[in-house]
């Protein structure tokens, strides 16, 4: 089947699936880790056992999902040379400082603090542990912090000259690192981190709501979870905006693709709500527009003329079809999660939060679908970088190692099997962790102190140990 | 000024690269040494001792290779495809590793498929590390800037060699990392496997040693000339002193001093193989300096790596003293 793919497809294919797969996991853990943060802090301030419990459940879904984002990362950091060499060697001298900055501020914070957040309370004292537990949150941020500088070069590069044998040279490195769409870019992918966790607080709280409505844990949850939802929401969406603006200023085409504007509009471009993209035609089948609309949002002005893809040459135009989907799908999820955060502060006001049983189901359906508009959103912005890895700069046919399909092939079957077989597992252990009750313990597996020698033991004593809060502190 | 720019990153990286094969050679180690757990205690045990450290450990492999990228981009851009199939091979086998020290406390049914996984995925991870070394130690054909070669040119008799030695290597780091941080029944027998382990990785050194000059007339010159030829004297020398440290201290049942005797082994094998590289970074042609990348990107990030890598050796060597002294399997981590 793969026979007939030349080796950049079956390359780009690859890094396709291995950054889509990662991505999840770091999505997912930047905003754990500052959950973590908080509730260890509220813990050690208040002294309430719900904040306590917590810690310890997310604690353990947090290892799980972190050491996926570590093995996943670990390959990210390889394929670039593998695959991608000529890219490496003609922006090496720009991307990999960030990276290396990345590997220094970063992954050595996390990894070297995760064993004493994970499992050094009791050694180190709770002063010490709070202090490990927001390193990692800390090193989390900053890990973003980096990769999004290096992704985000990639699609606005300013900073630089070319030397001779092609290479990109930094000139400047303040506007490299804080190059035009940085800012928005990392904002933009933290709250959709923050988002994330959020959505899967929210529908595991509303899980055991649902079977319980008096579960102090799952309350706590859920709150936390549809407090910050009605808070950062809103403020995404803000931010989503003026990111699309800032890509309109320095990567036009890109927004061209987003819209589906296939033709200019000299007086004034609709906004397209929906419709099919056909790229043969070059144009977009079935379309249900506003019009005047798309000038009004993005120049702030109905008659403001718009250029379409018509002004760009083909051999510079990325897939539409695909970018219109994304974008359109991210919009969606965005703003159902408004709706979601809404409706709970409704409820909240009425104080009925715990009682809207269709309010819980609402919140488990949305769970996993701050996943599903992070990815959206990246292929919205990678796909669009396309044709290019560095954009208008290098050509992604251009970057591709000296390296025959065969190899890829191989390389990509093998990539497929083992992280569905791998992740899937992983993503299987989260959900039954998630599924575990949070007001009883199942001790002989869920519940044993994570990485420790002692489950035998804990097995053999369950029966002693009944209450939740006793089976957490074995778990420190 | 740039030859020294260069040359200083060229230490730097080697020295991410070592700590590499001495962190996580040990914690690979216990993975090749765990099918010879008798219990599900020894395992528990064995596995705890590295928990705590792991991923701190193998994030110096992603320095080695975000630093490659970052200061000798072209190297990176070379070595990588050179070595495809070793390194994917390396990074699946890394995944199913990692991903055990997790997921076997999550199951009971499927424990032992990842007992597997973290037997399987060490040995293989540590085999085509020692394929890669031995691959570049053999030459890579540069045209270009760029790969010249197949993408099987890494097989060889001699690369299968350099990975077997690996093997066995990490498998004495794991053995007497076990001897300092267990008790009993357990550090009894990995004592006993220590022996045999030590007496192989020397023996693996030692025909390595022989076969590399042969490999390329320039490792033998720079043997023996100086001021190669002063490590000539010294290594083999400082070699004898780790493994007297080592067998007697194996013998008189220390504690540390096998492990410490085994990491001195693999430390002065890895200035061996620097003597030889010196002045490439790619054998055989392929310099440090013309690597590097400019002189702006190496000061950039040398800035940062002077400030941040003591921090990252401090509170490394902090988690290692948290977590110090024996794993006993009925006390854990509390």
């Amino acid at each position: 089947m793969l026979e007939s793919f030349t080796a950049e497809t079956l390359a780009r294919m690859q890094f396709a699936f291995t950054v889509t797969f990662h991505i999840i996991f770091p999505a997912f853990s930047i905003g754990v880790a500052s959950y973590l943060a908080v509730l260890n802090g509220l813990w050690l301030k208040t002294h309430d056992q719900t904040y306590l419990f917590l810690f310890n459940y997310w604690k353990k879904i947090f290892a799980v999902a972190f050491g996926m984002g570590v093995v996943s990362g670990i390959v990210m950091s390889y394929q670039f040379g593998t695959n991608w060499s000529v890219f490496a060697d003609k922006t090496g001298p720009i991307l990999g400082p960030l990276m290396a900055y990345e590997v220094l501020s970063a992954f050595f914070l996390e990894a070297g603090f995760l064993g004493i957040a994970l499992f050094g309370r009791e050694r180190v004292g709770n002063g010490l542990h709070m202090f490990a537990v927001c390193m990692v949150a800390f090193g989390t941020l900053m890990s973003a912090t980096w990769i999004l500088s290096v992704n985000s070069w990639m699609q606005t590069p300013v900073g630089y000259s070319i030397n001779d044998v092609g290479q990109f040279i930094p000139e400047d490195w303040w506007q490299i690192v804080f190059n035009p769409s940085f800012p928005y870019r990392l904002v933009h992918m933290v709250l959709a981190a923050f988002l994330t966790t959020a959505l899967v607080v929210g529908a595991v709280g509303a899980l055991h709501l649902l079977r319980n409505k008096a579960d102090a844990a799952a309350r706590r949850m859920f709150s936390m979870a549809m407090w910050m939802l009605i808070v950062v929401a809103p403020l995404q969406i803000v931010v989503g905006d003026f990111h699309g603006l800032n890509t309109l200023e320095y990567q036009p085409v890109k927004v061209m693709a987003m819209e589906g504007h296939y033709d200019s509009h000299p007086e004034g471009g609709p906004l397209i709500l929906f419709g099919i993209p056909n790229p043969q035609e070059k144009r977009i089948d079935y379309a249900i527009q506003i019009p005047k609309l798309s000038s009004l949002i993005l120049k702030h002005d109905l008659n403001a003329p718009l250029a379409g893809l018509d002004t760009i040459p083909d051999e510079d135009e990325p897939p539409v079809a695909v970018i219109f989907w994304s974008f359109r799908i991210m919009i969606l999820l965005g703003f159902s999660m408004l709706g979601l955060g809404v409706w709970s502060l409704w409820r909240r006001i009425r104080g009925k939060l715990y009682d809207d049983d269709l309010l819980k189901r609402a919140a488990i359906v949305m769970g996993p679908m701050g996943f599903v508009a992070v990815l959206a959103g990246w292929v919205t912005t990678e796909v669009g970088r396309q044709p290019f890895t560095v954009y208008g700069l290098l050509r992604t046919s251009d970057s591709l190692a000296p390296i025959d399909a065969p190899a890829v092939a191989v390389s990509l079957i093998a990539f497929i099997i083992v992280y569905f077989f791998v992740f899937g597992a992983g993503t299987f252990y989260i959900l039954r962790l998630m599924n575990k009750p949070t007001a009883t313990s199942d001790l002989e597996i869920n519940d044993g102190p994570t990485r420790t020698a002692q489950n035998q033991f804990i097995a053999t004593t369950a029966a002693d140990l009944k209450s939740g809060a006793q089976g957490d502190n074995r778990g420190i | 000024m740039e030859f020294e720019l260069s040359f200083i990153w060229a230490m730097i990286i080697a020295f991410a690269v070592l700590t590499y094969v001495i962190l996580d050679g040990f914690d690979l180690g216990i993975g090749i040494l765990f099918p010879s757990a008798k219990s599900e205690q020894d395992k528990s045990v064995m596995m705890n001792t590295i928990a705590p450290v792991w991923d701190g450990n193998e994030t110096w492999l992603v320095m080695g290779g975000g630093g490659l990228f970052a200061v000798f981009p072209l190297a990176y851009a070379i070595i990588m495809p050179a070595l495809y199939m070793p390194i994917i091979l390396m990074l699946l086998a890394l995944i199913f590793r990692g991903v055990a020290f997790e997921y076997r406390w999550r199951t009971v049914r499927w424990k032992p498929v990842w007992d597997f996984a973290f037997f399987a995925g060490s040995v293989i991870a540590a085999f085509t590390q020692g394929i890669s070394l031995g691959a570049l130690v053999q030459g890579i054909e540069v045209a270009n800037r760029a790969y010249a070669g197949g993408w099987w040119d890494w097989l060889t008799p001699f690369s299968l060699l350099t990975g077997c030695a690996v093997v066995i290597g990490y498998g004495l780091l794991g053995s007497t990392w076990l001897i300092m941080k267990t008790e009993g029944e357990l550090q009894a027998r990995m004592r006993g496997y220590a022996k045999w382990l030590g007496i192989a990785t020397l023996g693996f050194i030692g025909v390595v040693s022989i076969l590399t000059p042969f490999k390329d007339p320039a490792y033998f010159q720079r043997w023996f000339t100086l001021p190669g030829s002063i490590f000539s004297v010294l290594v083999p020398a400082l070699v004898g002193l780790c493994t007297w440290l080592l067998f007697m201290g194996l013998k008189q049942n220390k504690e540390a001093q096998p492990f410490l005797a085994s990491l001195g082994l693999f430390v002065l094998s890895f200035i061996g193989i620097l003597v030889s590289f010196y002045p490439n970074i790619v054998p055989p042609s392929l310099t440090i300096a013309e690597a590097a990348a400019p002189d702006s990107s190496l000061r950039f990030t040398l800035v940062g790596t002077m400030v941040l890598v003591p921090l990252i050796l401090i509170y490394t060597a902090y988690a290692y003293w948290v977590f110090r002294g024996k794993v006993k399997p009925e006390d854990g981590y509390h």
